[in-house]
């Protein structure tokens, strides 16, 4: 060593690796319009779909009449249930375990409902022609609320499952009933209610929301018929699961399918799902021969695409007299709409369950759900959250494909790489996290490696990007198939360095000979000789893969504090402060957290203080534009005050935890609390979400603050 | 349908084209031109996705005709750039301070702050985020837009940029 080799730290600091707030690799296009999203797909050749949507919430569809549509100039083809039955594809299996009509089939169950598939030359003539089809509609009863889904009388939403006295999950109680979880100790939970000082009693409705990515859902499918295989660009967080399902059920060979998720345009959960516009372009692809884009509007992504939340939670708490909760139990219908496409919170005790009883030392709990047929939109997976890092396969699954993810690393010879992976960034900046692991796991500069996602024949399968899994689950592929490399490299650099694998130490970049650190080699130089001067009997390369099935989920956790301002006379509120402390174990971007917790709380504050995807008694759902639907601006999203501390997950190879839907899962309840805290004094138990200034006003006036 | 014969300026660069009538001016430029970096996003002026700089207005393209903007000179974000080709003030200020995230609302976002910086050189914190209250963003809680747009005015305005305190 001589006094200008760099130190360790300076190595270090060079390589960008974890803990350093790299500036994102993505932006360079971003910030340029030079991204590439399923909009931006221009196929030679290419026709538009568009969809006839039902106007009812529910009815009986007496008659399609497609004559003078098919007759318009431009239209090629128009697809409707009957033209999908030819194919077996009027119905569609959901992410859980039911199935969904993927066209209206003899009835329509809520509004909006994809009732025709129209293929033209222009988005135009699509339109046109939506237009032109005449649907004889026989209005049926509508229900729109869960409370009243499982009552005698009650409009039977699904009449294919009239005669079904079990679904996917169980035992259904009710024509209308989908399933029942149950998580906790009731024996428990009954006793510590039996013998408590205190009780209290309180409905709390967590409203139907939409999370909304400034992208809606959209797809390109190209059928080639010659070779019999089908290419499929899409809003996909999950491309590996919609290739599978796309194979189970259109009966095309997997390895026959290529599906490709360029860039996302936020995800947020609604990307998660299979819709019927892809079933409808894939076949239109295949009857027409020609590729095919479907694109979504504002209006059909927020009244037809996956919702989070719609839970009626009776929830008691049992207490002793000076203030000590004891006990608790939770009763909730979940709203999963007309199809249970809804593979949400409900359904994983560790979901709902962990969120009522993890934030307070109840000695006992217990949670029952029941989740209904509504004449609502069915769901996916939205606001996923909750689930913490969807992970360790024995407790999670979509379709039995267990929740591993993976990671694909190759080194070039001249020591930079690739890293590819199962999951699928959608604004989390994948491309620029995933290589700051690999640089520290394997001391190459951040930038020396390129991380693609999203193309399902390059990348290793995987179960896709939400429920903040995939630093928890493919950061851990990354980390192990870094390993994997590091070992093999070691074995190079003892051979070249003539000295025992052991006598080897890791340096920030390279292998030093104990006690003698001017003897090395480094990583760089033991790419190039991993393809040129292996040690006898080793194979080449310097690549390695790693399929990661997490021993449990990671768990994130935090402290928000909010301060609010509340004008009784008008209903407005102002934050005054807010402060976010969150803990998500080693931090491999501070910047990417910080951005990612900023984005959370905003989301947070816009689901309780505004935002609900409301339906009227006659099923019409009113609240399907942004002129109805609360989006927080950068006037009312208040500014955010972020801290953290650092406890790494124990079981993760790096420490990691899942981060993006901490604020989401925190912030709801922390404004909701907010706002009730402010009544609190005069007596008010509870003042359901979500808090816009009418209802805050109403609030207000039911206390007698106008008198 | 009868085309109408449009003439315009987009990047600097005239244009002559031939549009339905009713081609909204973002498919126009999507479609016809290529530019697919103006994005959308609604359909109904509310999200801002679609925005570009119209004669020196913040414009939402997704509600206006191809056909209005006969004779208009546009610069979209692929218009945005230093003519050397390195990043605009404001595209760095984005990348700087991490503004953005999915980079769905970005070149909405970037094309109305290009114009908002022209109207007001050196903007507060609340002038900003009036501002841009026109553009939606579901990711980054504006708050580091904000901070984006007020690095780009300062590196403009050829003054120290000086991040707030948190």
């Amino acid at each position: 060593m001589n006094d200008i080799t760099p130190t360790s730290a300076e190595r270090a600091a060079k390589l960008e690796g974890m803990g350093c707030k790299r500036k994102r690799v993505e932006d360079i296009r971003f910030v340029q319009g030079k991204g590439n999203y399923v909009d931006d797909v221009k196929l030679p050749g290419m026709l538009y779909g568009d969809l006839v949507r039902s106007p009812h919430g529910h009815a009986r569809v007496k008659k399609i009449d497609t004559t003078k549509a098919a007759a318009l100039p431009g239209v090629v083809a128009v697809i409707t249930a009957e033209t999908l039955k030819t194919v077996n594809l009027a119905w569609m299996p959901t992410l859980a375990g039911d199935t969904q009509m993927v066209l209206a089939d003899g009835k329509v169950l809520f509004q909006n409902q994809e009732v025709a598939f129209v293929v033209a030359e222009s988005r135009e003539a699509a339109a046109d022609a939506v237009e032109l089809i005449e649907v004889d509609y026989e209005p049926l009863p509508v229900n729109v609320d869960p409370l009243k889904a499982m009552t005698d009388g009650a409009p039977m939403i699904r009449e294919d499952l009239k005669d079904k006295t079990s679904g996917a999950h169980g035992k259904r109680k009710h024509y209308n009933h989908i399933f029942s979880w149950q998580a906790g100790d009731k024996a428990a939970a009954d006793a510590a209610f039996a013998k408590a000082d205190v009780t209290i009693k309180e409905m709390i409705i967590y409203p139907r929301v939409h999370p909304c990515p400034l992208e809606t859902c959209q797809c390109v499918a190209s059928f080639d018929k010659i070779k019999g295989e089908l290419t499929l660009w899409g809003t996909f967080q999950a491309p590996h699961v919609i290739r599978t399902v796309g194979s189970l059920i259109s009966k095309i060979p997997e390895h026959k399918i290529h599906v490709i998720a360029p860039d996302i345009g936020g995800g947020f959960g609604n990307k998660v799902g299979a819709y019927p516009g892809y079933i409808c372009a894939i076949v239109a692809s295949i009857v027409t021969g020609r590729p095919v884009k479907w694109t979504e509007d504002r209006i059909e992504n927020l009244s037809t695409t996956a919702f989070a939340r719609d839970f009626y939670m009776d929830v008691e708490i049992a207490a002793t007299k000076d203030g000590r909760v004891t006990g608790l139990r939770c009763y909730t219908i979940a709203d999963h709409g007309a199809f249970d496409a809804c593979a949400n919170a409900t359904k994983w005790p560790a979901g709902l369950f962990s969120i009522i009883s993890g934030s307070y030392d109840f000695p006992t709990a217990y949670c029952l759900v029941d989740g209904v047929y509504t004449n609502k939109a069915p769901g996916g997976v939205a606001f996923f959250t909750e689930i913490v890092g969807a992970g360790p396969s024995r407790a999670c699954d979509i379709l039995g494909i267990a929740m591993f993810d993976s990671a694909e690393i190759r080194i070039h010879p001249t020591g930079s790489g690739i890293c590819r992976l199962g999951t699928k960034s959608q604004g989390q900046g994948h491309e620029t996290t995933y290589a700051q692991i690999i640089a520290t796991e394997l001391g190459l500069p951040a930038d020396s490696i390129t991380v693609e996602e999203g193309n399902t024949d390059t990348a290793p399968y995987g179960l896709g990007t939400y429920g903040s899994r995939s630093t928890p689950v493919s950061g851990a592929a990354t980390a192990m198939a870094c390993r994997k490399i590091k070992a093999k490299a070691q074995m190079i650099a003892a051979y070249m360095l003539e000295v025992h694998d052991d006598d080897l130490e890791w340096d920030v970049d390279r292998f030093r000979v104990k006690g003698n650190p001017e003897r090395f080699k480094t990583m760089t130089e033991l790419a190039w000789a991993a393809y040129h001067e292996v040690p006898p009997g080793m194979e080449p390369g310097l690549e390695a893969i790693n399929y990661y099935d997490p021993p449990n989920f990671t768990y994130p956790f935090g402290a928000y504090i909010c301060v609010v301002d509340v004008d009784v006379d008008t209903g407005q509120t102002k934050v005054r402060r807010f402060y976010a402390l969150d803990d998500c174990g080693t931090r491999i971007n501070p910047m990417i957290i910080e951005g990612q917790i900023h984005g959370g709380l905003t989301e947070a504050f816009g689901i309780a203080m505004g935002q609900e995807i409301h339906y009227d008694a006659e099923g019409n759902v009113t609240t399907a534009s942004f002129m109805d639907y609360f989006l927080p601006t950068a006037v009312e999203t208040p500014h955010w005050e972020t801290d953290w501390t650092t406890t790494p997950s124990p079981h993760h190879p790096i420490g990691a935890k899942g981060v993006g839907e901490s604020p989401n899962v925190g912030g709801v309840p922390c404004f909701s609390n907010a706002i009730n805290d402010a009544f609190a004094f005069l007596g008010s138990t509870h003042i359901q979400m979500p808090h816009d200034h009418w209802r805050t006003w109403m609030a207000a006036e039911k206390l007698g603050l106008h008198a | 349908m009868a085309k109408s014969q449009i003439e315009l300026k987009v990047n600097g660069k005239v244009v002559e084209a031939l549009v339905e009538p009713r081609t909204l001016l973002i498919h126009f430029l999507r479609e016809e031109l290529n530019l697919t970096g103006s994005h959308i996003g609604c359909e109904t002026s509310h999200c801002g996705a679609c925005t570009v700089d119209l004669d020196d207005k913040s414009v939402k393209s997704c509600t206006m005709f191809a056909v209005q903007a006969n004779g208009a000179d546009i610069r979209t974000i692929e218009g945005i750039a230093n003519a050397d080709g390195t990043l605009h003030a404001i595209q760095e200020g984005f990348r700087e301070m991490h503004g953005l995230q999915c980079g769905f609302c970005t070149p909405g976002m970037i094309t109305r702050a290009y114009r908002l910086l022209q109207e007001n050189k050196n903007p507060s914190e609340e002038e900003i985020r009036f501002g841009i209250s026109g553009n939606l963003c579901r990711c980054t809680g504006y708050q580091n837009i904000v901070k984006a747009i007020q690095f780009a005015a300062a590196k403009l305005n050829g003054s120290p940029f000086q991040e707030a305190a948190e």
